[in-house]
């Protein structure tokens, strides 16, 4: 009896885990100013909290996220926040944005930031960034690692972590 | 003391490179140098063909990037604008087509072709050109004066998503300033785009 509750338990469990992928509408933040997603950024439990801006129609940012699936994973047990922040046209998180997400199975958190008056916020991101995408924000209280460019593996991103946390 | 020298040498060029090395492109008052670039009717164009030219608008755009297509037609309202008074657009298209086959020179001669672009659209090919100016995505905007120095760098204006919500045309009234001897203000923004493909 206890075995068989077990078993069912177990397929409940496999069944829930590999339901949490479906992505909707609702499970898409929708963010129309930088102050609000600034207030994101850092983790009020001290965790780390690692943040990928992309877009769907950005080549290189759409091959990297699953060095940053593979990190998130990897890093479970560290209890390590990602959040994409994707770039995209509003318009576009229903036909691209979640399409998207189902299909590449992404884990983190995703938000659509809409705040158009992209040269108000970039600087606040990092004066160094130079506004084009992929870009990487890793923040930790008050330490902050940011990184322009394109990753080429799940350890350049655990490396990118270590440097917040030293 | 020949040795001495040489080691002085060595370390003074090192020190010199440290400092040249990071020259991530042109700033606001450095002079940009010409090129020499095939434009979409086949023929190699630089800004030295332009006699009457008060200015240019140097663009790095290219066919694939939405952003950089979101400003198609404002590039064109800006040549049209700006060309008879003396600032003419140069697009350049610094994408590797290797990499974005939708930014090969076929393409852009498509895309200038279905929008009907009054413009040059050249093609950094050897993607030499773009490092130069130390352009890292598309759109990016260089204006510069007669003297081709550097007078602002950045976005078209502060809405790439919505051309009726302009509310600062940084191009346009930039060049508005240098038409009345004033330095741009702002001299420089930032907007998304799409990284250059190298």
């Amino acid at each position: 009896m206890v075995k068989a509750l077990k078993s069912i338990l177990f397929l409940f469990i496999v069944a829930s885990s590999t339901n949490a992928q479906d992505w909707n509408l609702k499970d898409v933040d929708v963010i129309n100013s930088f102050d609000a997603l600034e207030q994101r950024f850092v983790l009020k439990d001290g965790g780390i909290h690692v943040i990928n801006f992309w877009a769907t129609w950005c080549k290189p940012c759409v091959a990297e996220l699953p060095y940053f699936e593979e990190a998130l994973l990897a890093t479970e047990k560290d209890k390590i926040k990602f959040t994409y922040v994707s770039l995209d046209l509003e318009k576009h998180l229903d036909s691209k944005v979640i399409p998207f997400l189902n299909e590449s199975n992404i884990q983190a958190e995703v938000i659509l930031l809409t705040d158009g008056k992209y040269n108000s916020w970039i600087d606040r991101v990092d004066p160094s960034w130079s506004g084009a995408i992929p870009i990487t924000l890793i923040t930790q209280g008050t330490k902050k690692v940011f990184f322009e460019g394109s990753v080429h593996s799940a350890q350049e991103i655990i490396d990118l972590i270590k440097k917040v946390n030293i | 003391m020949k040795k001495t020298l040489l080691s002085l040498f060595v370390l003074a060029s090192g020190i010199l490179l440290s400092f040249t090395l990071p020259h991530k492109g042109y700033h606001v008052g450095d002079t940009a140098t010409d090129f020499s670039l095939k434009n979409i009717d086949g023929k190699m164009l630089s800004m030295a063909d332009y006699k009457d030219a008060n200015g240019f608008i140097v663009v790095f755009t290219c066919n694939s990037c939405p952003w950089a297509v979101m400003y198609e037609d404002r590039l064109i309202d800006l040549h049209n604008t700006y060309a008879p008074q003396g600032y003419p657009v140069i697009a350049i298209n610094p994408n590797n087509p290797e990499i974005k086959p939708d930014d090969s020179f076929e393409g852009m001669q498509m895309r200038a072709k279905e929008k009907g672009f009054p413009f040059a659209y050249v093609f950094d090919e050897k993607q030499t050109v773009f490092p130069e100016y130390g352009a890292t995505k598309t759109p990016h905007v260089y204006l510069l004066d007669k003297d081709r120095v550097v007078q602002y760098i950045g976005a078209i204006d502060d809405s790439p998503k919505d051309a009726s919500a302009v509310e600062s045309a940084y191009v346009a009234n930039a060049i508005e300033a240098l038409k009345v001897g004033k330095r741009p203000d702002p001299k420089s923004t930032k907007a998304i785009g799409c990284s250059i493909k190298a």
